[in-house]
């Protein structure tokens, strides 16, 4: 599937202020996946900046009195841990809570920077065209062939693992995924008339590419950015099961799971319920995005 | 023809000259590649006696021409740890990732293109949809996560399948579908997709007309030209899981090559880390380049413009 062939932009479907602003959403409240996804989205959202407000246990106290009690409707559970405790008797629950911070945090941080570099790298690329083109879209192929997992635990084993660093290496193995995407919507669109009445008007470069280009590429960019952010979920959470991920004592949903794996015969739920926390809130978003993909009407 | 071929190929060894410079910036990334490499309680005079041996004191382009020439003939130096030729350890472990991710691929495939073509040809029933929705599920999954809960019910509840190591067909059936789960729901997703867009196309209405019954339709004239979009994102996946096996490794004890480089990163053993980002590049750029050729061999159309 090369990323020039399908992609379909319908010149009629950019949202205009002012006019049917509400046309995407309406769409969306009737796709039920897409109802579910938003939801399941939401969830996360709020668990992930209101972690600290709903009154649990700290995600890092230990009470070695208290070790593998299990989740309050078990034998032997109580309410005051609700999905039970872990190995060192911290509160399972509190720690998948604040292990959506971290998760979506850095998820989210290097979906964001890499949009910025990738849209802008595609844009060029496809505005310009010629050697810059030639040029960005090397740098693209060289870069899809490498293990970029393996690769990316290296680095952050050199340079150590921390929020930024996680943030920055996340995003430069995936900003090429938005380069190509952007660039093949971009070559198309120059070739529309109103930029080149634009050009011929004697606009600036930075005008017709911020003005009449970037707009339309932008409902496009919005579901790429749906998966996306869901992808490095699923990456971070891969990182820091395998000890490269924020270090402790910040909770994160993949040490739990690393840490939960020597004890999983005494206690199950020590692996299930952070296991359940990634799959249901990858799960929302790709739904989220199957929906927007639907209503930006574009193949990716 | 060849004119392609010959393109093809240069890209490819600009796309390997590349992976070099990556590959040598990558211990040089802290700084200082002595201290990266020496353990921490190794004395100042020490790390600049191993600095001064390896020949780190040298301008850049010097070590990174001495480091590319190694490269070229498979001398990454010696492992840190195991005081054996890294390049050498890395490939002993190769057989066992590439076995992993053949049958990966082969369960995958084997699975997914049938689905894909039978939710197409019954788009819109429940078949479909549970065709959907175990996509959707295949893709949100973390396979390690999987991995730890088919170990935890399937082998240790039942005790019918080995969870660690490698040795007999049994140690490779957990590892190699935890990772077809993904590949599965992805290929799954394209066929159908190719498929939905083929058999609108005007020669397939034709087919039809003339009363082919619809099953030769589907397998002989649908997919045929499903090909090219499938063959692209296996090989595509293919490339992917070998980079991304360390994972699913980790979990099985699988000795593959990706276990044995998260082992090396935590031990700092950087020798062993370059040759296999290095080794698993080259196999990758080797991968794109048949999956291109493919390309045109399976359509004439795109012979010309490649």
């Amino acid at each position: 599937m090369s990323a020039d062939a399908g992609v379909t932009l319908l010149p009629g479907k950019v949202t205009r202020p002012g006019r049917d602003r509400w046309r995407a959403l309406r769409i969306l409240f009737r796709n039920p996946q897409g109802v579910i996804g938003l939801v399941l989205v939401l969830v996360v959202l709020v668990v992930a900046f209101g972690a600290p407000y709903f009154g649990l246990p700290s995600p890092t106290r230990q009470s070695l009195l208290e070790t593998f009690v299990p989740p309050m409707w078990a034998e032997g559970g109580s309410a005051a841990h609700v999905l039970g405790t872990d190995h060192l008797g911290r509160d399972v629950l509190s720690r998948i809570m604040y292990g959506t911070r971290i998760s979506v945090m850095v998820a989210l941080g290097a979906a964001i920077v890499a949009a910025i570099f990738g849209v802008l790298m595609g844009i060029v690329a496809g505005y310009y065209g010629g050697r810059v083109d030639t040029f960005i879209m090397r740098v693209v192929d060289v870069q899809l062939a490498f293990p970029l997992l393996l690769l990316s635990l290296a680095v952050i084993a050199v340079l150590g693992p921390s929020t930024t660093n996680l943030i920055i290496v996340m995003a430069i193995t995936s900003w090429v995924t938005y380069a190509r995407l952007v660039r093949s919507l971009s070559l198309s669109l120059r070739q529309r008339e109103y930029v080149q009445a634009s050009i011929a008007l004697g606009a600036r470069d930075w005008r017709v590419l911020l003005r009449h280009m970037l707009p339309n590429v932008f409902p496009t960019i919005v579901a790429l950015f749906t998966f996306e952010v869901a992808r490095n979920l699923l990456i971070e959470a891969a990182l820091s099961f395998l000890g490269l991920g924020v270090p402790p004592p910040t909770p994160t949903w993949g040490r739990m799971l690393a840490d939960g794996r020597n004890y999983m015969m005494v206690a199950q739920w020590v692996i299930t319920y952070p296991g359940l926390a990634i799959m249901l809130s990858v799960l929302g978003i790709n739904m989220l995005g199957d929906a927007i993909r639907d209503i930006v009407d574009v193949k990716l | 023809m060849l004119e392609v071929i010959s393109r093809r190929l240069l890209y490819g060894f600009i796309a390997v000259v590349a992976a070099s410079v990556v590959v040598f910036i990558l211990t040089r990334l802290s700084g200082d590649p002595a201290v990266l490499m020496m353990p921490v309680d190794a004395t100042v005079m020490e790390i600049d006696a191993f600095r001064e041996r390896m020949g780190w004191n040298d301008p850049w382009l010097v070590q990174y021409g001495r480091f590319a020439w190694g490269a070229l003939q498979g001398d990454f130096g010696t492992s840190l740890r195991h005081s054996q030729p890294a390049f050498e350890m890395v490939m002993d472990h190769m057989p066992a990732t590439l076995q992993l991710a053949f049958t990966a691929m082969a369960i995958a495939i084997v699975v997914s293109v049938p689905l894909g073509i039978i939710t197409a040809a019954r788009r819109g029933t429940w078949l479909d949809g549970l065709g959907q929705l175990f996509a959707t599920f295949g893709q949100s999954v973390p396979n390690f996560w999987l991995a730890i809960m088919l170990i935890s019910f399937l082998a240790v509840e039942t005790r019918r399948l080995p969870v660690s190591g490698r040795g007999t067909i049994l140690h490779l059936v957990l590892p190699s579908f935890t990772i077809a789960v993904g590949v599965i729901a992805i290929v799954m997703r394209l066929t159908r997709t190719s498929m939905l867009e083929v058999i609108s196309e005007d020669y397939i209405r034709t087919a039809r007309g003339k009363g082919i019954p619809e099953w030769r339709i589907l397998l002989k004239h649908a997919a045929r030209n499903i090909m090219i979009p499938i063959v692209t994102i296996v090989g595509l996946r293919f490339g992917y899981i070998l980079g991304s096996a360390v994972v699913v490794e980790t979990v099985f004890a699988w000795p593959g090559v990706g276990y044995f480089t998260l082992q090396a990163i935590r031990n700092a053993d950087y020798p062993i880390v370059q040759a296999s980002v290095f080794v698993l590049a080259v196999c990758i750029i080797a991968i794109n380049l048949i999956v291109d050729l493919l390309y045109a061999a399976l359509d004439p159309r795109i012979r010309s413009d490649l």
